[in-house]
Order: C-alpha cells, then sequence, then structure tokens
C-alpha cells in the first residue's frame, strides 16, 4: 500500500527503469517527497537537502560519478559528481553525451 | 463526435482549410513593397524574408522551393508575386509555375513598375483582381479530417512537455494514422539521444537509416563549430523549466510523433505523401521547422509548449497546447488547449486526446486560433548556403 507523507512534495517517476523523477511543483528544502509513476506509484519516500524549482529532477538512486542517467528508461545523460538520492539533479551534476563539440 | 469539415476546393482537387490572399517578395528588396500593398488589401498577408539573391546551388533551391510551395498551398487562394527585377527566382517565373499548379497567380517588378510608388498602387489593383478569382464559400466541399496533413511541433519546451503535452499529442498522431491520415514531424535536432525510440518503431531498415543518418549529419553539423551544444540545445528557458540535456528533451520532443512506424523520411519542404506518419529533416527552430512542413502540405500545425510561445504562420493555423497550468494562466492568449490536467488532476491521455480532436476539427473547420485571432503570421525558411 502507498505510503501518505504529511505535506508532501510531488515527484513524478515517468518509466519504471528511470533513476530520477519529476517534481510536480517547487518545494523548499528538506521537503519530503511522494514519487509516483504512471500506475499511482511506489510512494518511495525521499528527502531533498536543498530546494526543487517545478519540473527539476530529483535522484531516485545513489549515483557516482559517470553514471547514466535515465528517464523515459532511456540514457539521458551523465552524472558528473556523486549525486545522493533526493538531491536536485541538473545541469551542475548532468552532462550531456552528445553535441559537445570537438 | 462529426469527422468532416468544410473545405476550399482547389482546381488541381486539393482542399485548403483557409482561403488567404498572399503577397509574397521574391527578394527582400521587395519586402516593404509587399507589406505595403497587402495592408492596402483586407485580409491579404505578406511575406517577406531575407533571403531571394547572393544564394547558391541547393540553398537557392530551397529558396525557390519554398516560395513557389506557399503560394500554391492549398490554404491560399491568390497569390502575388513582387520581386525587384534582377534577383535571382524571378517573380514572373513563380507566378508562372503557380498559375501551372492551379492556383490564381500574378507577379510585379519594382524596376519595370518604376519604383516603389507605382509598384504598390499598381498591386492593390491585381489583388483586387485576384480575389475575384479566388474560391469563395459557394465552393466549400466536405473534407473528412483524416484527409488533413497535420504538423507537429514542441517550442519553448519544459518538463511538462515530454511529461504530458507531446504523450497526449502522440496519441492523437495515432488516431490520426489509423484512421487514414497523414501526420509529418520533424526537428531532427531533437531527436538527437531518441534514436532508439525510432529504431524500435520503424521496421523498414531503409528508413530507420535515413532518419539515423540526418540525426548524426545534424550532430555532425554542430560538433564541426567546435563549441558546445548547450546554450542552444537545450535553450535556457528549456534548462530553466527542467531540461537538462539535449538527450532529455529529445525524449520528450519523440513522444509527439506517437508510436507507430515512419514512412518516410522526408527532405526540408518536400511534398508530404499522403497516409501515415512521416519524418522531415528540419531544424529545431520552430519557425523554419513549420515553414518546411507546410510548404511540404501541411494544412495546420498542433504546437506543444512548455513555457508559452506566441508564433503563428503565414498561411497555416498553429494550435498551441500546453500541460503546464501556469503557462496555461500566464500566457493565456496564445494557449489553443490548456491540458494541464494531465499533470494537476486526473486527465488521461485519451481524455486529451479527445480534446485535441475536438479542437483539430473546430479549428479545420474555420475557427481562428489564438496566434490568427492575435495576428500572428509569420514566416521564414531554412537557409543553408553562405550567402555571397
Amino acid at each position: 500500500m502507498t505510503k501518505q507523507f504529511h505535506n508532501a512534495g510531488r515527484a513524478i517517476k515517468v518509466h519504471p527503469a528511470d533513476n530520477v523523477a519529476t517534481v510536480i511543483e517547487a518545494t523548499p528544502g528538506g521537503t519530503r517527497f511522494q514519487v509516483t509513476d504512471k500506475t499511482g506509484g511506489d510512494g518511495l519516500g525521499l528527502t531533498s537537502p536543498g530546494p526543487v524549482e517545478t519540473g527539476h529532477k530529483i535522484a531516485l538512486a545513489a549515483l557516482a560519478t559517470g553514471d547514466p542517467i535515465v528517464k523515459y528508461g532511456e540514457i539521458m545523460g551523465r552524472a558528473t559528481a556523486p549525486i545522493a538520492p533526493g538531491d536536485h539533479v541538473h545541469v551542475h551534476n548532468v552532462e550531456s553525451n552528445r553535441g559537445k563539440g570537438k | 463526435m462529426k469527422d468532416t469539415i468544410q473545405g476550399f476546393q482547389r482546381r488541381d482537387g486539393r482542399v485548403g482549410i483557409r482561403n488567404h490572399l498572399t503577397v509574397i517578395a521574391t527578394v527582400f528588396c521587395a519586402n516593404h513593397v509587399v507589406e505595403r500593398i497587402a495592408a492596402s488589401v483586407p485580409g491579404a498577408v505578406p511575406i517577406t524574408h531575407h533571403a531571394g539573391c547572393g544564394q547558391l546551388g541547393a540553398d537557392a533551391d530551397n529558396t525557390r522551393n519554398i516560395l513557389l510551395k506557399t503560394g500554391c498551398h492549398p490554404n491560399v487562394g491568390a497569390v502575388l508575386y513582387v520581386g525587384l527585377g534582377c534577383e535571382q527566382h524571378n517573380a514572373r517565373d513563380l507566378a508562372r509555375d503557380a498559375r501551372e499548379s492551379g492556383t490564381p497567380a500574378a507577379h510585379l517588378e519594382i524596376q519595370e513598375c518604376g519604383g516603389t510608388t507605382a509598384t504598390i498602387a499598381r498591386g492593390k489593383d491585381v489583388c483586387r483582381a485576384l480575389m475575384e478569382n479566388m474560391a469563395t464559400d459557394k465552393q466549400l466541399v466536405e473534407l473528412p479530417l483524416s484527409d488533413l496533413t497535420i504538423a507537429l511541433e514542441c517550442g519553448g519546451s519544459d518538463f511538462s512537455s515530454g511529461m504530458a503535452a507531446n504523450p497526449a499529442l502522440g496519441r492523437f498522431t495515432d488516431r490520426m494514422v489509423e484512421a487514414g491520415g497523414t501526420v509529418v514531424f520533424g526537428e531532427t535536432c531533437e531527436l538527437m539521444g531518441a534514436e532508439a525510440v525510432i529504431q524500435r518503431r520503424t521496421p523498414n531498415p531503409r528508413i530507420c537509416d535515413a532518419v539515423i543518418q540526418r540525426i548524426q549529419a545534424t550532430e555532425a553539423a554542430a560538433n564541426a563549430m567546435g563549441v558546445d551544444m548547450r546554450g542552444s540545445q537545450p535553450s535556457p528557458g528549456n534548462i530553466q523549466g527542467g531540461l537538462t540535456t539535449i538527450e532529455e528533451k529529445s525524449l520528450g520532443a519523440v513522444c509527439k510523433s506517437g508510436t507507430g512506424p515512419i514512412r518516410s523520411c522526408l527532405n526540408y519542404g518536400q511534398e508530404i505523401p499522403r497516409g501515415g506518419l512521416h519524418f522531415m529533416d528540419c531544424p529545431g527552430q520552430d519557425l523554419t521547422s513549420l515553414c518546411g512542413m507546410i510548404s511540404g502540405g501541411a494544412h495546420l500545425a498542433l504546437f506543444t509548449t512548455g513555457r508559452g510561445t506566441p508564433l503563428g504562420y503565414a498561411i497555416a493555423p498553429v494550435i498551441k497546447l500546453t500541460a503546464n497550468a501556469h503557462a496555461g494562466q500566464w500566457m493565456a492568449e496564445h494557449i489553443d488547449l490548456d491540458l494541464s490536467g494531465l499533470i494537476q488532476k486526473d486527465l488521461t491521455l485519451d481524455g486529451a486526446c479527445d480534446m485535441i480532436h475536438r479542437a483539430v476539427h473546430r479549428i479545420a473547420g474555420g475557427a481562428l486560433t489564438c496566434a490568427e485571432t492575435l495576428g500572428h503570421r509569420e514566416f521564414g525558411f531554412h537557409t543553408s548556403g553562405p550567402t555571397l
């Protein structure tokens, strides 16, 4: 059964294989997240250390530098720093694998 | 749901959903004259641009192709080409080719008329004569929605585009294709990172390879500039809206093309075959992308946006959809369809698909889009070569 958190932030996991979820409304630091997938979700509880803006991503698992970031079930980039579960995942700690010039 | 609309019968058998009188500059030198002529004729659409001179080879051919296909588009009732008189693609030949395709067409050259003032004066008379030859409300014919060619576009994207608006549009794409309709998508750059998705759903290896090759060529062109693509793809606004990499943007963008196989890989502005889903090699830039697909014959465009964008198009309705609740309210005057219930409430993809279907029916049938109501009628095409 899905756990419900009081005053939880909402985050959506698009694909079962994803290691990030998208935050639906901006949240302050220390927010506990209710992560759901398309079917209503598993209610995985994560806490973000800092604020997260609307539409930005949080990590669902611990990631090491170089690990693939997976969204839509596909690789969308790689970690450029260690990332803890609940951390904000964006351009400060993720890099594209494509179109980077030579 | 009623699935036919009234369209304008063209002489070559095609049917349009708008009946524009267009005044088209064949070269930038004619832009001001074109704007003045169109301003003096109620309903006339001025079409101006930066090209038409100093272009070479395929780049020059592309300009001519776009100018001709814009004048002969099924949504166009008649066309006046205005040139200077010494440019590459002369107005006389374009008007002749347009007439051969069945579109009432005329031309004027500024050097022949004796300057701006004389050309504007003659242009008004020519437009009045053309309007008498245009299709009227009495020449309307019944058109099944499945006879439409629909272009797909996304711009000002954010997290909501790939998560909700594009999947809903993809559901509609699948529905249109199943009903025998024609859908085209492009934005080659925004397939970078989504190759696996293309491969899984395109069983024909020749077509699949052709699309992948176009994506690789676009990436190679970006790499050849020796700079990181970030800053342009994703754009600063995309990044603010939660998109981190081009791969993430692409994986969201590709959703709008549904789940079916791609039937052909088309060049920019190439005529779109009837039936099925087609890919056209277009820039990710919204205006030139729309121009390629509409020049290829698309009657209208379905355009998803996360942040909101005002863009319209000179000769075709551009229907804006968003799943971002903030954009739906803050940019409401630009949003034809607010699908934010997909994220905020319990709107299902099928429910959103029905909403898109009804909007297409209404707007293809003559209701104005937000962009049309506001007077947006942008025009611009992709150019590829050096200008000499």
